[in-house]
């Protein structure tokens, strides 16, 4: 296991060292600078994503559902354009990023507590029904957030627009260091759960008996998922199968039911994922192909894959 | 002492439980018998708070169990489910492991892990600690699920259909530990039997549910008589003798 993680060290360092370095020119101080902050956002992307995920399934007891796949981040983005429609309706469009990004984190809070609160805390949720409540979900937050991205006025939409499409190359860079520091608490409450998510994976009735208090832990769970979902969908957009990519190559490479195991695992492959990725496109493929597009390719086939093995658990 | 006062239970407007009210005294073996559909999983439920009380009160050991904090019944009371299925991958020894949870919340100490190797011994499941569990046979999952109860180590049990896919040997096995754990340690054991010949030679009181109602209770002798039995099941039941032993006769 230390071995493992160990190697999984090393590759991230690995690619975090050819990101900063690969092909750079001119003025190092500079280069690294502007790298070493992309390469922040891509570790603080990565981690949220992967928690949000292990979090997510284990929550919804089984390794098909993502925050993505039921929809969160499309609700992100609904809530997002909803607020530009508002705010700009106010003459607010231009509020700063933090603040405005403030604003739509709160809605997804009460949006996603309400919402997956009520699905996830029946005593035997009903897998099938969840998938559909969830595809069903995503289509309808992804069409009502892009039928208000037509009726909205031009200069709103141009703030709305670069956050409905994933996108790796360009993370805004006036929300990072918020962004760290909520992931990082995020990720905090996450690994101060770790034990009674193990419990939890077991399935309600198992986690009752055992002493965890069901409900508190599945809302404070889903906080901890809506923040994370929150940071990254805010920094890079929606990655629907990207979550589920690494979550299932975490359990995969480390083979272990505990979270004090799966959650940095998870975050660390998400990590050499991203940047490695990103390193291949910027250094290798020069953009001709976009990372977002690549991952979504893969994590779809597995996600695929993962529908037509399983048995529906 | 389980003290279950004027429960009633509906689920969708159908009355489930009605006005049950029994206590079940400290120490000893309690069978739960009747027919299919009585309502004895939905009262395991409800006594181990898996269930939300609607009406009524029930109380282990003095704790309120609507009321008490959940990991604080969990060091008195353990439950085995019907269908006891797991959502997650694991191997019989991290499932058995989780029993001991509500005594380390997460740091197991030497204790815990001779509790857990203590649990596999004593359910034939040694040779199968690192098996994972969704690969092992029908009564080999239903003896790491009772393991994984029993290793919780509670001075309260209950067992719903525990004997469910055991070979003979296995569950004579395990009602004779689970008489050992009454007599011994002064547990007290309630445990949901189909087969009535077990009831008959290992319980000490006996709970007879039928339609969601409590249809007759008392020491085992006194529940089990032809007349009883045949209008708990509505099925005619036959009484017989073999050596010491009262025979229940119901399947010919
Ligand atoms: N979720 C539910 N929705 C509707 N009816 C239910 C539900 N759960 C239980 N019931 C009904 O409640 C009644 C009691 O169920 P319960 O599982 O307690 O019976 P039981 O005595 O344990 O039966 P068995 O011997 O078959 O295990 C049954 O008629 C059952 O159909
Ligand atoms: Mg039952």
């Amino acid at each position: 296991m230390r071995a493992r993680f160990l190697w999984l060290g090393l590759g991230l360092l690995l690619a975090s060292a050819l990101f900063l370095t690969l092909g750079a020119r001119g003025d190092w101080g500079f280069v690294l600078m502007l790298r070493g902050t992309r390469l922040l956002a891509l570790l603080v992307v990565g981690a949220a994503m992967a928690v949000a995920t292990v979090l997510f399934q284990t929550l919804s007891g089984n390794r098909i559902l993502t925050p993505s796949v039921m929809g969160f981040d499309a609700l992100f983005v609904l809530l997002q354009t909803m607020l530009a429609v508002t705010l700009g309706g106010f003459g607010l469009a231009s509020l700063p990023a933090q603040i405005r990004f403030g604003l739509e984190l709160a809605l997804l809070l009460a949006a996603a507590l309400a919402l997956f609160g009520t699905l996830l805390g029946q005593s035997r949720p009903d897998l099938h029904r969840m998938i559909l409540t969830g595809l069903i979900f995503g289509v309808l937050f992804r069409s009502l957030a892009g039928f208000l991205q037509r009726l909205i006025d031009p200069n709103d939409f141009a703030i709305v627009q670069s956050a409905a499409f994933a996108r790796f190359n360009a993370i805004p860079a006036d929300l990072l260091a918020l962004s760290t520091v909520l992931t990082l608490a995020a990720l905090g409450a996450a690994w101060s759960l770790r034990h009674r998510l193990d419990v939890m994976a077991l399935g309600r009735d198992h986690a009752v008996s055992l002493g965890v208090d069901h409900r508190r832990t599945l809302l404070l769970a889903l906080v901890v998922v809506a923040v994370l979902v929150s940071v990254s969908t805010a920094l890079v957009g929606p990655v629907t199968f990207f979550g589920l990519l690494v979550a299932a190559l975490a359990q995969l490479v480390l083979r272990d039911h505990r979270h004090a195991v799966l959650l940095p695992g998870a975050a660390l492959v998400a990590g050499i994922v991203l940047v490695a990725g990103q390193t291949l496109v910027e250094r290798v493929f020069h953009l001709s192909i976009t990372l977002a597009v690549a991952v979504e390719f893969a994590g779809g086939l597995l996600f695929l894959a993962l529908v037509l093995r399983s048995p529906a658990r | 002492m389980i003290e279950i006062r004027q429960v009633s239970h509906r689920i969708g407007g159908t009355p489930i439980l009605s006005d049950i009210d029994v206590t079940i005294p400290k120490g000893g073996i309690t069978a739960l018998i009747g027919p299919n559909g009585a309502g004895k999983s939905t009262l395991l439920g409800l006594v181990a708070r898996l269930e939300r009380l609607q009406a009524g009160r029930i109380a282990v050991d003095g704790l309120d169990v609507a009321r008490t904090p959940t990991d604080r019944l969990a060091r008195t009371l353990a439950i085995l489910r019907q269908d006891g299925t797991v959502a997650a991958r694991l191997t019989v020894r991290d499932l058995v492991g989780f029993g001991r949870y509500p005594h380390h919340k997460g740091w197991p100490g030497p204790a815990d892990r001779d509790a857990v190797e203590e649990a596999l011994e004593a359910f034939d499941l040694a040779p199968l600690g690192t098996r994972f569990v969704d690969t092992l046979s029908g009564g080999q999952r239903q003896r790491a699920m009772v393991a994984m109860t029993y290793a919780q180590g509670t001075d309260y049990i209950l067992l719903d259909e525990p004997l469910n896919n055991l070979d003979l040997a296995h569950a004579r096995a395990l009602m004779q530990r689970l008489r050992g754990m009454a007599d011994r340690h002064g547990r007290t054991i309630v445990v949901v039997l189909h087969e009535v010949n077990y009831a008959a030679h290992y319980a000490d009181r006996i709970i007879g549910l039928r339609d969601g109602r409590i249809a007759a209770q008392g020491p085992a002798p006194e529940v089990l008589t032809e007349p009883t039995l045949s209008s708990l099941f509505g099925s005619p039941v036959r009484l017989g003798r073999v050596g010491e032993h009262t025979v229940v006769l119901h399947h010919a």
